[in-house]
């Protein structure tokens, strides 16, 4: 038997790494178009539209530059504060509601949960005029707050997902046994529950912070001068025809740069995150 | 210690079960869900009912003061009009063909993730790159830096003059958003692909099946679930497109380009047809909710599954 499955076994890993030069060159061309934004964003405007593509150049810091001296920063700070906001809203309404609709669920929880992912279903196109309306009456157009209140009801339904199934892994026995020892409520969600989803909360937290911080087309209609976020900064680039190719990767490879380390961080849990939990 | 022996009533009901207690136990299951559950209602369906309301009334915003009650005139309007069913079409044609390819090419590289080699998990971070990239800021750098007849990448690499851009609008559109969603197709394959039990695929090959008959009569049915979820997931949310639209063809050339959001958004904030715009929302949420019934379906089997475990 040895001597049978000793060559099987080094065939076996001959053939697993010959796919992984193939998995290798398949992650560096989806990726490349990544690489390419980062590299253009370092050149001079001259050698960002040439043609044939320059490879070979000087780096330069002159676009951020640019893209700072242009203003950039109100836009960075207007989307931090609406995912910052939003994503610490969304954790303390949709904590709470997972815990009652797992470890101690309320009467007919499914119904519940499948309305909150019901109103995820729901294009935002037909919700867009009356939001635009209402928030227009209130004198609440262009205001921070209007995309933090909108990101939050975005991203419940989300998080209420995702933090359920983190709940539903609290071991019941070590709940129980807590409660038998006199634990109370307080007491079990901190030594207990706490310990055990705490990395589910965090990558949820990094999920809704991805999904508010990338939002767009709510910003480019409700947001202006005052609460552009960071998706509005690029929205000058749209017709330049790329007379600024250098400048605008500059601004997307700034942009990008806050998700791209979030989604890097909640990888293992990102595709949770996306199925609402229905993945692990 | 002794305290817990000497306890009087050990509590013989599971915590768990939802049982029927007083109302005041109901209510105290019932507060913590409330603030996030109301929060929901009142976001997501006042809007809806507002637009059922204006969605009957004759209201363009340029003509200030004019808003009389027309019933269903404005959904006549909308669906005898032939830019709305050539946006449903578009829709259509840009979603199932982004969720298609996206589909296959994520099913692709999952397989190949999901062999052991040397810096696995440094390919699929280099793989998830593409989604994490700012939608906007992906549309607009493939629009520019690789679609860009005079210094396009690609026409740089591959030689040429295309304008890809004007040329093949629609597969612009689909080839940036199948670069987006295909990282998102491939972790829920690959975590589908990964649930598979080692020992039973070792068994297949000890009774000497092949590497094709076990692809197919054993890995294809088990990731039916995982392919499901993944075309409904994707589907929902790109059916939504609207960033890559925006930024790449703005809808063009002509009408190639425009899908439902784009549509109802020209109508509402370029027209101003604001009762029009309504019903042609209402429409749309009409159509979601049939996709979405299947996608409750599919969700929902899987939420049973994971129940019995």
């Amino acid at each position: 038997m040895t001597a049978l499955a000793a060559p099987a076994r080094n065939k076996r890993r001959l053939v697993n790494s010959v796919w992984g030069i193939v998995a290798w060159v398949a992650g560096i061309i989806f990726v490349f178009p990544v690489i390419w934004m980062v590299l253009t964003s370092f050149k001079q405007e001259q050698d960002a539209a040439s043609n044939p593509p320059s490879w070979v150049f000087t780096p330069t810091l002159d676009q951020y530059v640019t893209v700072f001296d242009r203003n950039i920063t109100p836009f960075l700070l207007n989307s931090l504060m609406a995912s910052v906001f939003s994503t610490l809203l969304v954790v303390v309404l949709a904590t709470p509601a997972a815990y009652a609709l797992s470890l101690r669920p309320v009467d007919k929880w499914t119904d519940v949960l499948f309305f909150f992912i019901s109103t995820k279903m729901m294009p935002a196109v037909a919700a867009l005029l009356p939001i635009y309306l209402l928030t227009k009456n209130l004198g609440m157009l262009d205001n921070i707050w209007t995309m933090v209140i909108l990101y939050t009801s975005m991203n419940l339904p989300l998080a209420v997902w995702m933090m359920r199934s983190f709940l539903l892994e609290v071991p019941r026995e070590v709940l129980e046994a807590g409660e038998v020892d006199g634990a109370g409520l307080l007491t079990s969600i901190r030594k207990i529950i706490l310990p055990i989803v705490s990395p589910g909360l965090a990558a949820t937290a990094l999920i809704c912070f991805i999904f508010a911080w990338n939002e767009f087309f709510l910003a480019v209609n409700l947001t202006a001068t005052n609460a552009g976020t960071a998706p509005i900064f690029l929205v000058g680039f749209i017709s330049s025809e790329g007379l600024f190719l250098a400048r605008l990767c500059a601004a997307a490879t700034l942009v990008s740069l806050p998700v791209l380390i979030a989604g890097w961080l909640a990888q293992n849990k990102l595709v949770r995150g996306l199925s609402m939990g229905a993945v692990k | 210690m002794t305290d817990v022996i000497t306890r009087a009533d050990p509590k013989p009901d599971l915590p768990v079960a939802p049982k029927r207690g007083s109302s005041k136990e109901r209510w105290i299951r019932r507060a913590p869900l409330l603030p996030g559950l109301i929060f929901a209602l009142i976001i997501t369906q006042v809007p809806f009912l507002f637009t059922l309301v204006l969605s009957t009334l004759d209201w363009n915003a340029l003509r200030p003061g004019d808003r009389s009650f027309i019933g269903i005139d404005n959904y006549i309007t909308v669906l005898s009009d032939s830019r709305l069913r050539s946006a449903l079409v578009n829709t259509v044609l840009l979603t199932a063909g982004a969720v298609i390819f996206s589909m296959i090419l994520g099913l692709l590289l999952a397989i190949l993730l999901d062999r052991k080699f040397f810096g696995r998990s440094v390919v699929r971070t280099l793989l998830i790159t593409p989604f994490l990239v700012m939608p906007i800021a992906a549309a607009l750098v493939w629009k520019h830096a690789l679609y860009n007849p005079a210094y396009g990448l690609i026409n740089g690499i591959f030689g040429g003059s295309t304008d890809w851009v004007s040329s093949y609008p629609k597969a612009a559109v689909i080839a940036t958003l199948v670069w987006q969603w295909t990282p998102f197709m491939m972790l829920i394959l690959l975590a589908g692909l990964q649930s598979q039990s080692e020992e039973i695929l070792e068994a297949a090959r000890v009774d000497g099946a092949n590497a094709w008959h076990i692809f197919t009569r054993m890995t294809i049915p088990h990731l039916r679930q995982y392919l499901e979820l993944g075309a409904l997931l994707g589907s929902i949310y790109l059916v939504n497109t609207f960033d890559a639209i925006f930024s790449i063809t703005q809808g063009g050339p002509g009408q190639a380009t425009t899908n439902l959001p784009y549509e109802i958004y020209l109508t509402t904030f370029r027209k101003f047809e604001y009762g029009e715009a309504s019903a042609a929302g209402v429409i749309v949420v009409i159509l979601t909710i049939i996709v979405a019934t299947f996608a409750l379906r599919v969700i929902s089997s899987l939420f049973r599954m994971e129940e019995n475990r």
